[in-house]
């Protein structure tokens, strides 16, 4: 296991690096000056020059890259043009709220996703199935931030049931709860659909395996038979799907965190956006690829954990 | 879309698409709401009752009428022309986009797979950092660097959707790769390219087809998320996206605005996503099988 662990923590490291290279060219690909762009065009060229050398875009591009490599490895992301402080304890700063409201969808998502895809998988072909299958593709369709807003309209605005905006100094629990509800439905119901979905084909296949009839044949209860005989072995590839939709989680937590006007890394990369904060994007980037690749790593890893087999490839 | 694409496959494959057409009659409610969407986008000057770039000055954010079914924005622009338009831009970035990822990455995916050793490690490279960036971040990304314009757009949502390809054409390749018909053909003395693209590449085009019709629902929901960003076709031009993101300063007042450009894209993605199922089931073996 140790060795599996290893080697695959060696594979992680040339895809960091190339992951970091494609960052470094694409802001490379803003068309003129960046340090035009930034600065506007009343920019004196004494200001223009200082910003060249502060971003060292004077340097030859290896030496860039190089430098660029060096600080990102030993963990500077830089400074954000706009505020002027580190891009690390600006992303730190709002990750909290983005890691709670990811970990209550993830959390929401399996909580439902997994025994409605079960009975979906046991009840194929009938109503649940297909009653099942219209919601979770009803649920997939949704992009993000369509979802939200028909959310906020309904039980914000029409029902008054949670606030309209989530207000930042939360002091009691129920009160940060009633902020994180809409949000972490929101992003919830659609990693539901998606749970759902994969829980359904994963068990369809388990459950069709010779040792499920051998199980049923020698009279193990049918509870115990769907839970630690189908469930138990369906979940190894449920894991490395789920795994894989961590991707579009955060892409839908960015959309949600706007709609919601609730702080965040979707809200910071936006006002990144708006001000043409180029070291904050490209810091942005590095932290969100960067967490996909260590997701990646641990469905990895616990395949590995799970299926013991996979050690030996 | 569905008929032009099982014309041109092989018999037994294409009958197995219009077998698991029939057999899923969910499917039949997604084909028929992509025909209306596609009829309403294409007929959209003569089905449209208002110009939709008109400012109706004297009437402002009016709710659905008669003269307006579906209400008026901020500059009394009638929202259903504004949406039969905006059907459009996402259908055309949408089917553009999914052809530019499908064209590159099936191509990278046979060569990948016929070439193998570092040219093959070089493009899985590519794909795994490709897919290291989450879709919307990657599409923001590239669209913000390169600045807010149709083409621009749609490059940006190129790129987002090519790694899927590269693997559904590599893996089919490899194993094509030692059958006897592409060794007789080798010896012949046929090209590499000949090879790839007389002997391969037909013997996958159909689930190649498959997941762009798949991936296409998501290439649409990705352009109405960066509109709604703001990072779309620039205004005036409706499109869903920014017709939502306009809407949006108008929530509390106006809920028109935003619930009805939500339908026509939740409506879009779920007939794709209708039909993409079906198709789905048609291509994996393991489920025709059963």
């Amino acid at each position: 296991m140790i060795r599996f662990a290893i080697k695959r923590l060696l594979l992680a490291i040339p895809t960091l690096i190339a992951m970091l290279t494609a960052v470094f060219i694409l802001v490379r690909l803003v068309p003129g000056d960046p340090a035009a762009v930034m600065l506007g065009d009343q920019a004196s060229a004494e200001a223009l020059a200082a910003l060249r050398t502060q971003l060292g875009l004077d340097r030859p591009v290896h030496e860039q890259y190089l430098a660029f490599l060096g600080d990102v490895l030993t963990g500077d992301l830089g400074e954000a043009m706009s505020t002027g402080r580190p891009v690390l304890t600006e992303v730190l700063n709002v990750l909290p709220w983005t890691l709670q409201l990811t970990a209550a969808a993830i959390f929401l998502g399996s909580l439902f996703g997994l025994p409605l895809g079960v009975w979906a998988a046991l009840r194929r072909n009938a109503w649940p199935d297909y009653l099942g299958r219209l919601v979770s593709l009803a649920g997939l369709s949704f992009p993000a931030f369509v979802s939200a807003i028909l959310m906020l309209l309904v039980f914000a605005i029409q029902l008054g049931w949670f606030p309209v905006v989530s207000t930042t100094g939360a002091t009691t629990w129920t009160e940060e709860l009633r902020n994180l509800a809409l949000p972490a439905f929101n992003l919830g119901l659609i990693m539901m659909a998606y749970v759902m979905r994969v829980t359904r084909s994963s068990m369809l296949g388990v459950m069709g395996e010779d040792y499920i009839r051998t199980a049923r044949a020698k009279g193990i209860r049918s509870l115990r038979l769907i839970l630690r005989h189908g469930l138990r072995n369906a979940l190894i590839p449920i894991i490395t799907v789920v795994g894989l939709y961590f991707g579009t989680l955060i892409g839908n937590s960015v959309l949600t965190e706007i709609v919601f006007n609730r702080p965040g890394l979707g809200k910071l990369i936006l006002g990144a956006l708006n001000v043409r904060d180029y070291t904050l994007l490209q810091g942005l980037m590095i932290v969100f690829a960067s967490c996909v690749i260590i997701v990646n790593l641990l469905t990895d890893l616990i395949y590995g954990l799970v299926d013991p087999r996979v050690k030996y490839q | 879309m569905s008929s032009t694409a099982t014309a041109t496959l092989p018999p037994s494959r294409g009958s197995a698409l219009l077998a698991a057409l029939r057999r899923n009659r969910l499917s039949w409610v997604g084909l028929a709401l992509l025909i209306l969407i596609v009829m309403a986008a294409v007929f959209a000057p003569w089905l449209a009752p208002h110009d939709p770039l008109q400012q109706h000055i004297i009437a402002r954010l009016e709710p659905p009428s008669a003269e307006f079914w579906l209400g008026t924005d901020s500059y009394g622009r009638d929202v259903l022309s504004r949406i039969i338009y905006g059907a459009r831009v996402s259908l055309l970035v949408g089917f553009v986009a999914i052809l530019i990822a499908m064209t590159i990455g099936t191509t990278l995916g046979v060569l990948a797979g016929y070439i193998g050793g570092l040219f093959d490690r070089l493009v899985m490279g590519l794909v795994d950092v490709l897919l290291s960036f989450p879709t919307l971040v990657l599409g923001l990304m590239i669209a913000a660097m390169l600045g807010a314009s149709l083409e621009n757009l749609i490059i940006a949502i190129a790129i987002t959707e090519i790694a899927p390809f590269v693997r559904v054409a590599r893996a089919p390749t490899i194993s094509l790769k030692q059958r006897d018909f592409v060794e007789a053909g080798r010896a012949l003395g046929y090209s590499p390219v000949r090879i790839m693209g007389v002997h391969i590449l037909p013997n996958m085009i159909s689930d190649v087809v498959v997941l762009g019709s798949l991936w296409m629902a998501s290439a649409i929901r990705t352009e109405a998320s960066l509109s709604f960003i703001g990072l779309g076709v620039p205004p005036p031009t409706a499109t869903w996206g920014s017709m939502i993101r306009e809407g949006f300063e108008h929530i509390l007042d106006a809920w028109w605005l935003t619930v009805f450009p939500s339908l026509a894209i939740l409506l879009t993605v779920l007939a794709l996503n209708l039909l993409g199922d079906a198709l789905r089931d048609a291509i994996d073996p393991k489920l025709r099988s059963e």
